[in-house]
């Protein structure tokens, strides 16, 4: 066989792999289908910082603050909050409208500032974020505060209500399993624009960024202007994220967008190697998994090892979860598939 | 006002631990914050021990303090060698995600210690206050402070007038030329680690002591607003980090304390009349934006000064 049929074989046998996966995990529970599909929210939002930190190598330490904007913007949109009922194909690109807005919002009074100053600004402007949810509900009540928004509408096309079970051609497709197929294809896409925007005129310039600010300025790139559409891109990819994420969970509240979800995503970026759209996958894939299979294997192990629960899952989980990225980085300091760049920094001489 | 000294001298502490840190090796230590939590969490189990035995108060605080710095100084060092040491010469941020993981490791290693109780500070310092200049000062209070200027003014004559203190002062300017000199950096580096976290362990100590409670999650938020302190003066000095923990400390209580009336639309006429009616208030923010202010005074001063209050330019190493 040679090699371009080797690669459509691939490419084949993934896809099917991916349809045909709602249906293999429903068997195991359509807890995993749910996994699945918040596993692939993940990815979405790895991706979209991929784009900041990865493509133009700002460390963005707040990057949930847009998750946060665009989920806030859907459910405000389509919830008894305001009694407000659009549908979802006009508040996603709101939602990735307002977040890119916030994206320059952040960007704009930033762009002087280099390194650790941006990563604890942005850290800053996360919070900021989050602590404005959990407070806006006074004097007027805008986001109900901490209770958070209930009630959100789920996704309908038509007549097909994404919360409910369908069933097509005597197959049961189950709400989550739904939502499985709706966040594949707003991957694919959202994977597409990012493998092509590596290699455009854009993704030059910010590689270039990245690289050397000054260099890249010299060279008749416009720095600010590229900067802040990083910026606004990223967010946007976050703001969509954030909407589905509503969508899916039906209620949200600012608990769901602290710090340490931020933390979580740039792990997922530098863990599976910045820069490199597989590898922020496969990182993004790793860190949402491992700890849902811990949360179900670590219990019955110590039921059969000790005969009672010695310590919390979730304690367990969190210690694996930090051991293993402390490892991964020891081991592969460019992160599990490293971008092509990347790796040649590492192999030539690191004398400066 | 007070309240604000007291808090921005115990920033100012933990912020010199990250401000060391960055100046020799540029890495953000996120861990440092965990570093404070365990030192808090150690003394109030010595304390709590002691105090139930009925040893004076004083000798109890003391007692437990001396407990939590070597815990804390083997923490940080373990930390250092294990974790960081070998990525000294990887990416950037390589290190960066391994202390997130640290961070992690000890927040949660500290749960299984000590379980996910608040731990309270018995009651056996009595609350003497005392007035000064019109404001109330309690004892705690006068103390406090009173130790973290002691630990500044020490570190600062460790930094710039011992042989280790050039020695890390070189390492922080050019670690391959520092090494040429004969300065034996990865003891240096270490040396600054300990340090961080001996004054990290008493910051906690103090922090603990001052609010009474002490809980597993105490570290992140302290070590936050603390790591935002050391920016604000600018990363990597050591004055800065002073200067940036007392300036936050302040604007934070100062901001809690008027926040509220300030944004009292009635006061200006202009909130709805059904609200204000009969003195009622229409509070745009009310004090529990408190957090807000570290932030966004952190923002206003970077967008102005990019390199903080007292931080010299330095070219992106990212």
């Amino acid at each position: 066989m040679n090699r371009g049929k080797l690669i459509w074989t691939g490419v084949a046998l993934v896809a099917i792999t991916l349809l045909l996966l709602p249906f293999a995990l429903s068997y195991a529970g359509t807890a995993w289908v749910r996994i699945a599909n918040f596993a692939m929210l993940y990815v979405l939002l790895a991706l979209g910082l991929n784009i900041v930190v990865g493509f133009a190598g700002l460390l963005d330490l707040g990057y949930i603050a847009f998750y946060a904007v665009g989920a806030y913007t859907y459910a405000l949109l389509a919830s008894p909050q305001f009694g407000l009922h659009l549908p979802f194909w006009v508040i996603l690109p709101i939602g990735a409208a307002v977040a890119a807005l916030f994206g320059v919002m952040l960007g704009a009074p930033t762009l002087k500032l280099r390194g650790d100053y941006l990563a604890i600004v942005t850290l800053g402007f996360g919070e900021i974020v989050r602590i404005f949810l959990n407070n806006l509900s006074q004097p007027v009540n805008i986001t109900r505060g901490p209770q958070g928004i209930a009630g959100i509408d789920p996704v309908r096309v038509g007549s097909v209500d994404f919360s409910r079970s369908d069933s097509l051609l005597g197959v049961v497709f189950s709400g989550p399993m739904k939502y499985y197929y709706l966040l594949l294809l707003l991957l694919l896409a959202i994977v597409l624009v990012n493998v092509r925007l590596q290699n455009s005129r854009i993704g030059r310039a910010w590689e270039a960024i990245r690289e050397d600010e000054v260099a890249a300025r010299a060279m008749g790139i416009d720095t600010t202007g590229m900067k802040l559409l990083a910026f606004a891109m990223g967010a946007s990819f976050g703001g969509v994220a954030g909407g589905m994420f509503a969508a899916i969970q039906g209620f949200i509240s600012p608990e769901s967008f602290v710090l340490v979800e931020s933390v979580m995503v740039v792990s997922m970026v530098v863990l599976g190697g910045m820069g490199n759209v597989a590898g922020v996958i496969l990182g993004a894939l790793l860190l949402a998994f491992v700890p849902e299979i811990l949360r179900w294997t670590v219990e019955p192990v110590q039921q059969a090892l000790f005969g009672k629960m010695l310590v919390e899952p979730e304690v367990i989980r969190m210690l694996i979860f930090g051991l293993a990225l402390v490892l991964v980085m020891l081991f592969r300091p460019a992160g599990l598939l490293p971008s092509a760049v990347r790796k040649r920094e590492l192999t030539h001489d690191r004398s400066t | 006002m007070v309240n604000g000294l007291t808090l921005g001298a115990v920033y100012a502490i933990v912020a010199l631990g990250y401000t060391m840190v960055y100046g020799i090796i540029q890495l953000i230590n996120f861990a440092h914050g965990e570093l404070v939590m365990i030192g808090a969490m150690v003394a109030f189990t010595v304390i709590n021990l002691l105090a139930a035995a009925g040893m004076p108060p004083l000798a109890v605080v003391l007692i437990g303090t001396a407990c939590a710095i070597p815990v804390c100084m083997l923490v940080g060092y373990a930390m250092e060698r294990l974790a960081y040491r070998p990525l000294r010469q990887a990416p950037r941020l390589a290190p960066l995600i391994t202390a997130i993981g640290v961070s992690i490791i000890l927040q949660h290693l500290a749960m299984l210690v000590w379980s996910r109780n608040v731990m309270a500070f018995p009651q056996i310092i009595p609350l003497t206050s005392y007035s000064f200049l019109g404001a109330i000062v309690t004892g705690v209070q006068l103390t406090i402070v009173g130790l973290c200027f002691a630990m500044m003014a020490g570190l600062a004559l460790l930094v710039y007038r011992t042989r280790l203190g050039t020695a890390m002062r070189a390492t922080a300017q050019n670690p391959q030329v520092a090494r040429l000199m004969g300065v034996d950096v990865n003891r240096v580096i270490a040396a600054t680690f300990i340090i961080g976290a001996a004054l990290g362990a008493v910051a906690g100590v103090m922090f603990g002591t001052y609010y009474g409670v002490a809980q597993y999650t105490m570290g992140s938020v302290l070590g936050l607003k603390a790591f935002a302190a050391a920016v604000l003066g600018g990363i990597g000095n050591v004055p800065g980090a002073m200067v940036g923990g007392l300036v936050l400390g302040v604007v934070e209580a100062l901001g809690a304390g008027y926040i509220g009336e300030l944004t009292d639309l009635c006061r200006y006429g202009l909130g709805p009349e059904a609200r204000c009616a009969d003195g009622g208030h229409f509070v745009l923010f009310g004090s529990n934006y408190q957090d807000v202010f570290a932030f966004v005074v952190l923002i206003l001063v970077l967008v102005f000064r990019p390199s903080g209050l007292l931080g010299e330019r330095v070219g992106d190493r990212a």
